[in-house]
């Protein structure tokens, strides 16, 4: 209570100090008048009264001070004055204030925005509870070239029972059901999961119970839990959602639990949750399929994790057998290490490198701000340069003016970041709204208050940095008189003197703005170089794909599947402006499809090694032109090939010169997957195709007819397949429309997914880099601006100040384009220095862009070449501009302003 | 020391205040005439030190302060004891006469 009315009375008497010193100068006088009226009273005369209330009372201006002085306020009215006069001089200089907000407002807000990114994706925890224990149990496999080896369930059985360091263990597998009988047939996304999953993870179920080891029973009853977002959707929240039946590809599923709303796991759509059921008595050894997730037990370090599961790696192979066709021996060439990698870490996967590359590069903006801002508060400190003296001569100590030349700065920073935080805001919105960058957690990322904290401390950084140059340049104890009298005698040295640390600034800037640029060069140059990969297929904007997935509940009999799919493809193929269509079970780019060795015939090498992996993909006939691609030699698959099962099979160019040198060579030998299954004959090589993105190497692949006789470990036919479409329509409402339309003439039940044009998977492939450039270029853009700006006002200043000998120079004739040249050169002397230093800087710093550049070195010198000379005209201009007003100079006015200054300068 | 010592003890304004205004309502020059009176003349109150312990008083909620006109038609601002103010005076005055018990034994033990 009294504290309050403490802040509410201090508050009230600093926001209106005059009424507050009239009431107490008001009691005083009324005090003193009530004293000598009581002397008065007594009998004394006026001349003793006065005599007597001066010795008892004192003063009134002694007694309204000491009164006055009480109060918490007093302590803050300085600061507060001084901040108000900063304010009066930044709104008495409304253009000066402006450029510097705007200067900050964008380094401000494209930093905070960035680190915003850079929050959401890499520094937030995970959400789940001691996220640092989770750990992704990944493999690798040197002995058959696979970095990235996956979790077998061979390894997640032997796991779960030898390990000693997991308090939990959980196996899982994304996957689409098609779910029917709710309302519209519908595919559903979500993941097959072990049933410790969820425990793994420490969630807790928001309805009913999380699955038990009941549950991955093969035998037992089918169970499945949803997702918050599915159950409000599909069942309004209705709590009666428990237990009931969904049909899930055909089979009955009974809910058992909901998932919390909060629940989310690395950026999978999830809908559904099922038990992964495994038959444990099948399980062979080789039988990678899933994704292992793991929870270390307190205190385990991830090495003592990697040595533990290094020991059940030796283990596996005597607890479960070998894979019919395969020798133990394999097992053991593959080198199979293991390779636990914090879940975090997979998550976030390599834009940690982009995004840090963006932070370094706005920060370099920001500090090229930063110094366009001390460049003109180094103008203001000049200008004022008379008045600081004097008062310093005055007594004004060195650390006020200081003090109050910071909070100008920093009033500035402030103002910046208020501006520069409602810019991040919107940069963000549009950000998240069009998930330009293809990021990971992408949903996560807000203006938290971390990101606030952020934009304030850099706010007042800024401020403070910018604040400082002038105050070590202008506020010296005891240089004040002798400054104020260089002033007046306006000596040329000084003023070079005083132009050193405008110079330099100018020097800095663009340095910093040559490390920019050359920095988006070499993004632009990597975003060429992508560009101008052939992906290996053409036409993309022409080509429309979906995805259509057969449950072997609908149709049973493989046959009839591939009659279904061949009815759709033929129905598609119907629609007006339908070129080709083709089927196909995973497009280009997308990484999709398995990945396993391949023997061809005479390259056997030892036996029982492992040969060479290639990626398996299942086509149709016409695969290769509706996708746009090229047969290189040999021909394309036929549907009586394919209905006949016929032992063929086509392969990409990269893989058959590898083994045969030439692809006209392929044609007709013959390969198979294992010592014991049929060999396939190779009717033809197509033209290697990008899979693992643009940025990734062509795959060698091996096509496989949609049906064949079981292959590999894939099943004989393929359910989920992709319909490439090639039409000028594509992309179009009413196209997707007529599709719709064909699949369902031929099963009502069967949901069209995923629909997209084969562009829009291209451009995604290319999101990541196309975002990095776009970003990059505006900050060197920006910095280039604020590099160019710089230059132009040093030299303008630099013509203001010698405007007397410019005059005296013209009036002894010196020609116009010798002083239009002096003014260049001085420019170009400062760009030249920035440039060089920037350029040197560059060298060395572009080396941390590495991971994201391709086939682009770090020194490209096309690069480095193009930013020289761009800064180099550019720098020309900035100076001829202003220089170009000392050569129109009127000898004879700059001569009088001169004079006029003469009887000022002797007064001093 | 010609002059005997006329000052308030150190810390104890507050409660002689607080005391004066329990008897009634009044005005500074009021406050210290009438300290000065009941005193008999041994404290003589300084009149900054008496307004901005006013304030403070007047700050810290145990007193309300009004301008009104006086008997002889003069502006003043007078200072009332709130209830926050009486309890304040008990827990001084207690505290007062506890210490000054303890400085009497002290000064009256012997040897």
């Amino acid at each position: 209570m009294s504290l309050w009315r403490q802040l509410v009375r201090g508050l009230r008497t600093l926001v209106n100090r005059k009424a507050a010193e009239q009431d107490i100068a008001d009691e005083v006088e009324s005090y003193l008048e009530h004293a000598a009226a009581s002397l008065v009273a007594r009998g004394f005369s006026p001349d003793e009264v006065r005599r007597m209330a001066r010795l008892e009372c004192g003063n009134a201006a002694g007694i309204r001070e000491q009164v006055r002085s009480y109060g918490w306020e007093n302590a803050a009215a300085a600061p507060i004055s001084d901040l108000r006069y900063a304010v009066l001089r930044l709104r008495a200089n409304p253009g000066f204030s402006a450029v510097s907000v705007l200067a900050l407002a964008l380094g401000i807000g494209a930093s905070t925005a960035i680190f915003s990114l850079i929050d959401g994706v890499l520094l937030k925890p995970l959400p789940y509870p001691d996220p640092e224990r989770l750990v992704a149990l990944w493999h690798t496999a040197p002995g058959i070239h696979i970095k990235d080896l996956n979790l077998a369930a061979s390894l997640y059985f032997t796991y779960s029972d030898e390990n000693r360091v997991f308090q939990d263990i959980g196996m899982w597998q994304s996957g689409a059901w098609s779910v029917t009988g709710l309302a519209e047939p519908e595919e559903v996304p979500g993941l097959s999961v072990t049933n410790r999953f969820l425990y793994v993870l420490d969630t807790q179920p928001a309805l009913g119970r999380r699955f038990t080891a009941s549950d991955d029973d093969p035998g037992g009853e089918r169970t499945m839990m949803i997702s918050d977002g599915y159950w409000k959707s599909r069942f309004g929240g209705n709590p009666s959602a428990l237990g009931r039946s969904i049909v899930l590809n055909g089979n009955a599923h009974t809910v058992i639990g909901v998932l919390p709303p909060s629940f989310q796991f690395l950026d999978r759509r999830i809908s559904v949750l099922l038990p992964l059921r495994f038959n444990r008595a099948e399980v062979r050894l080789f039988s990678f399929c899933c994704q292992g997730i793991a929870r270390l037990k307190p205190g385990v370090t991830l090495a003592q994790a990697n040595t533990d599961l290094g020991r059940m790696l030796l283990m596996a192979p005597t607890k479960f057998p070998i894979n019919p066709g395969f020798s133990l021996a394999q097992y053991t060439d593959a080198r199979i290490a293991p390779n636990p990698r914090p879940l975090q870490d997979v998550l976030v996967g390599d834009i940690g490198g982009t995004l840090w590359v963006l932070m370094g590069t706005v920060g370099i903006v920001l500090l090229i701000a930063c110094a366009n801002v001390a460049n003109l508060l180094l103008v203001r400190a000049d200008g004022r340069r008379q008045e600081l003296a004097i008062r310093a001569a005055l007594g004004a100590g060195w650390r006020r003016i200081a003090r109050e030349l910071l909070l100008e700065s920093m009033l500035l920073g402030i103002a910046g970041g208020v501006f520069g935080l409602a810019l991040a805001y919107g940069a963000l919105r549009a950000l998240v709204a069009f998930d330009l960058p293809n990021l990971p957690r992408i949903h996560e990322i807000s203006v938290n208050p971390a990101v606030v904290a952020f934009a304030l401390g850099v706010s007042l950084a800024v401020g403070f940095l910018s604040g400082l140059i002038p105050v070590f340049k202008y506020v010296r104890p005891n240089l004040y008189l002798s400054h104020a009298l260089a002033g007046a005698r306006r000596g040329s040295s000084h003023s070079k003197e005083r132009h050193r640390a405008r110079s330099l600034l100018v020097v800095v800037q663009v340095a910093l703005a040559s490390v920019l640029l050359v920095g988006s060069g070499l993004m632009i140059r990597t975003f060429q170089a992508l560009r101008h990969v052939d992906p290996g297929f053409s036409g993309a904007p022409e080509v429309e794909t979906m995805r259509i997935f057969i449950p072997q509940s609908q149709v049973r009999k493989p046959e009839r599947t591939l009659r279904m799919q061949e009815d759709i493809l033929h129905r598609i193929e119907a629609i007006p402006g339908v070129s080709m269509v083709a089927i196909t079970n995973g497009v280009p780019l997308e990484g999709c499809c398995s990945n396993n060795p391949v023997h061809a015939e005479g390259q056997e090498s030892r036996e029982g090694s492992i040969p060479p992996i290639r990626r398996f993909k299942f086509v149709s006939p016409g695969y290769v032109s509706a996708v746009g691609s090229r047969l290189i030699a040999g021909r394309e698959l036929t549907w009586a090939e394919l209905y006949n099962q016929a032992p063929v099979a086509l392969i990409s160019e990269n893989m058959a010169r590898e083994i045969w040198r030439d692809p006209r060579a392929a044609i007709g030998k013959r390969i198979r997957t294992s010592f014991n299954s049929d060999w396939r004959e190779v009717i033809g090589v197509i033209a290697d195709l990008r899979d693992d993105g643009v940025d990734g190497k062509a795959p060698t692949i091996v096509y496989w007819p949609l049906w064949q006789k079981a292959v590999g470990t894939a099943s004989a036919v393929t359910r989920t397949v992709v319909y490439v479409i090639r039409t000028p329509r594509a992309g179009s409402t009413e196209l997707r429309q007529e599709i719709q339309r064909a699949v369902v003439g031929v099963n009502p039940s069967l949901p069209v997914t995923d629909v997209k044009t084969l562009q829009s998977v291209y451009d995604r492939s290319l999101a990541r880099v196309s975002f990095t450039v776009v970003l990059l270029a505006i900050a060197g853009g920006m910095a280039l601006l604020l590099g160019v700006v710089g230059i132009y006002g040093v030299i303008s200043y630099s013509v203001s100040q010698r405007t007397r000998e410019i005059g005296i120079r013209i009036a002894l004739g010196a020609p116009l384009r010798e002083v239009t040249g002096l003014f260049v050169h001085q420019g170009l002397i400062l760009s030249g220095m920035g440039a060089i230093c920037g350029l040197l800087a560059a060298v060395a710093l572009t080396r941390l862009m590495k991971s994201i550049l391709f086939e682009v070195s770090p020194a490209d010198p096309l690069t480095y070449v193009v930013v020289s000379s761009g800064l180099i005209l550019a720098a020309t201009l900035a100076s001829y501009l202003p220089a170009r007003r000392a050569s129109r100079v009127e000898p004879t006015e700059a001569l009088r302003a001169e004079i006029d200054r003469f009887p000022a300068a002797r007064a001093c | 020391m010609g002059q005997p010592n006329t000052d308030v003890i150190q810390g104890t304004l507050d409660m002689l205040i607080l005391k004066t205004l329990s008897l009634e309502s009044m005005h500074g020059f009021g406050i210290a005439r009438r300290i000065e009176q009941i005193s008999r003349g041994v404290f003589k109150v300084n009149p900054g030190s008496l307004l901005t312990a006013l304030q403070r008083l007047e700050r810290s909620g145990w007193l309300d302060a009004e301008w009104c006109r006086t008997e002889n038609a003069r502006r003043a601002k007078v200072y009332k004891l709130t209830r926050a103010g009486k309890k304040q005076l008990e827990s001084e005055t207690a505290d007062w006469s506890r210490r000054t018990a303890a400085i009497a034994r002290l000064l009256k033990a012997e040897g």
